[in-house]
């Protein structure tokens, strides 16, 4: 059992006490603030290991031959020298990597703009302006983040024939624009970051209310405003089922995870070109990840407080 | 009044009065409608593509509805009828339950576990903290194809390792438990780190005193955990659990994909031992038979399904957090 910490120390036998244990302990802080042993440490690297480890199991496999995989199972922990070899059989072949990519490219970035705009603009006005059936309008919104619209898949299907939008990107971004989650978490933030005099003087000042939330709100939604937008953006990038039943397996019609789909059926044997193919598709993610998944996580942790 | 007399006429008096009024009235109009405008994207946008499918999922599901030849006659509950005598519905039923589970509960316990772990004064805080995160931006699919390999069934590296170890190799495609197994692994893998952030950020939400109280109470680390932690995060459970059986019961591009034989179907497996409700669904609406009457019909039990677990999962979850902790000592207290 450990020591109790300097806080109950100095509850308990009094502060000169507890600043005597400070010293003989030679910490500062509260037991809380305690840097611990290697123990954590160790168990944490495993941990980062296993997150890490099937990318670079993808990455070795990608990098050697059919014949390799075949022989050895277990792949070394040396990459070997075909991972460019097969990175451009893969861009090169039939199932339409670069449209794929470009597509994805420009579905994420559309919704997650869209996303992030719809969402600042309905949570400004959820947060801040007094109006007829606020109240039950939001509790609508937070209560509509929990069905699974997904399975609306049908109807939704037969809506984009309709529109005459089967096999086409729209079919795809429209469905995603918005979503109850993100008006949700900016009338959150809106609500704590935006003071009521801010508003006021920009009032008073002439803007009408557009101008308000362009000049004024927009700009302090920013740092909220940026995680809903790499939310958004993963989500779509890693959707699926959904491109799948409006776009199809067509090569050069779809996104990148329908046509890592069609790589599976036409490499059905080789896996060191389908697991090239993942690593490309994987890569503009990951790298996504270095710059900005300080964002990532701390969106995250933010939302879990909050919702 | 003296103005006035400087003034040559009276209609220059007024037309910068009503000038204002129109100002007024615009303006007016404009704190008035634009909360309304502010928010009607979401909610037209929200209307078309979320509420109104999901609620005419009911109409068709009692039409015959072909993806072809469009609406056909009303059949009423037949399709539920015709779904529910299907052997592979209930097949994928269970497949789907079973897989949840795997993947639910081992997650949030090793959630629970990281979490705890990390939320020590850690160094170097925010790398470890992505480093948990890595598996989020890869997709399903990709996370899948990666995973369908390491769980080969010839050439694998489980089944190596096993073999190593002097185990023989494991069917972990053609066995029902071991894909299923596989495919709560590749769900695991990939939101294990997301769901320990979740519970990490509730448990930097707890007062510290509380903690002070227990030590001060003589109670263990192992104690403490089990008596304040818990049922302080026990809200943020809730959330994750009822989160994770939305996503989960609706699971289909690890199931997809870890079919290697039959990669252009979504049949999940030989004999359909992992095959989902939602791969199920697909493949009445969009695979063989071009039936999106039975489809909606599938779609609309699995939202039962769903509401039904959610509703089990919040009284579950709120029955184990107060029987531990601070209610059964309140309770003990008035005893």
């Amino acid at each position: 059992m450990s020591a109790p910490s300097i806080p109950v120390i100095a509850q308990s036998a009094g502060k000169g006490a507890a600043r005597a244990a400070a010293r003989q302990r030679g910490h500062h802080g509260s037991g809380a603030d305690r840097r611990p042993g290697w123990v954590t440490y160790a168990v944490l690297t495993v941990v980062l290991l296993i997150a890490v480890y099937p990318l670079y199991y993808a990455f070795l496999i990608a990098s050697s031959t059919k014949e390799d995989v075949a022989r050895h199972p277990i792949p070394s922990l040396v990459p070997g020298s075909h991972l460019i070899d097969n990175m451009i059989s893969v861009v090169t072949s039939d199932i339409g990597f670069w449209s794929a990519l470009l597509n994805s490219v420009i579905v994420s970035s559309v919704t997650a703009v869209s996303v992030v705009m719809f969402s600042t603009l309905a949570g400004f006005s959820f947060a801040k302006l007094r109006f007829r059936g606020r109240g039950p309008l939001l509790v609508f919104v937070i209560a509509t983040t929990a069905i699974p619209t997904q399975l609306g898949v049908v109807p939704l299907f037969l809506v984009m024939k309709q529109l005459h939008l089967i096999g086409k990107l729209p079919a795809v971004i429209i469905p995603a624009l918005v979503t109850a989650f993100g008006v949700f978490w900016m009338t959150q933030y809106l609500e704590g970051a935006l003071p009521y005099e801010l508003i006021e003087a920009a009032r008073v000042d002439g803007a009408n209310m557009f101008r308000t939330f362009w000049s004024i709100a927009l700009p302090a939604a920013r740092p909220a405003a940026t995680m809903l937008g790499l939310f958004a953006f993963v989500a779509n990038w890693t959707n699926y089922f959904w491109p799948l039943v409006v776009l199809g397996a067509v090569p050069g019609k779809t996104t990148l995870p329908v046509a890592l789909k069609m790589l599976q059926a036409h490499y059905y044997a080789d896996y060191s070109q389908v697991m090239a193919g993942v690593f490309v598709s994987v890569l503009p993610l990951l790298i996504l990840f270095f710059v900005a998944g300080r964002q990532l996580v701390s969106g995250i942790m933010q939302g879990a407080v909050k919702g | 009044m003296v103005t006035t007399t400087e003034l040559p006429a009276q209609p220059r008096d007024q037309r910068p009065v009503r000038r204002i009024g129109m100002r007024q009235r615009l303006g007016r109009w404009d704190v008035k409608l634009s909360p309304y405008l502010f928010i009607s994207p979401f909610f037209i946008l929200f209307a078309v593509t979320g509420l109104f499918p999901l609620a005419y999922t009911a109409v068709v599901s009692i039409h015959k509805w072909n993806l072809l030849t469009g609406q056909g006659p009303l059949v009423g509950l037949q399709n539920y009828i015709d779904v529910l005598h299907q052997p592979f519905f209930w097949k994928a039923m269970r497949n789907t339950v079973s897989i949840f589970a795997l993947s639910t509960i081992p997650q949030v316990i090793l959630a629970l576990v990281i979490a705890a772990v990390l939320n020590a004064n850690l160094r170097a805080r925010t790398f470890w903290r992505m480093g948990v995160l890595v598996p989020y931006v890869v997709a399903p699919v990709a996370v899948a194809l990666i995973f369908g390999q390491i769980f080969s069934d010839q050439s694998g590296m489980v089944n190596a390792i096993l073999a190593k170890v002097g185990i023989d190799p494991i069917g972990w495609h053609s066995n029902v438990l071991a894909s299923h197994l596989a495919i709560a692994t590749m769900v695991n893998y990939r939101w294990t780190g997301y769901t320990t952030l979740v519970i990490l950020a509730a448990m930097q939400a707890i007062p510290s005193d509380l903690f002070e109280a227990a030590i001060i109470d003589g109670a263990s680390r192992v104690r403490q955990f089990f008596s304040v932690t818990i049922p302080m995060i026990r809200p943020t459970l809730i959330f994750v659990i009822i989160t994770s059986t939305i996503g989960g019961l609706q699971i289909f591009d690890e199931p997809t994909m870890f079919d290697q034989q039959n990669s252009a179907t979504t049949a999940g497996g030989a004999d359909g031992q992992f095959v989902t409700v939602t791969m199920y669904l697909y493949q009445l609406g969009w695979g063989s038979q071009n039936n999106l009457g039975r489809s909606a019909a599938v779609a609309w039990l699995l939202f039962l399904v769903i509401l039904l677990i959610s509703l089990v999962n919040f009284w579950f979850t709120q029955r184990i957090a107060s029987d531990s902790g601070a209610k059964r000592r309140a309770r003990k207290v008035r005893s």
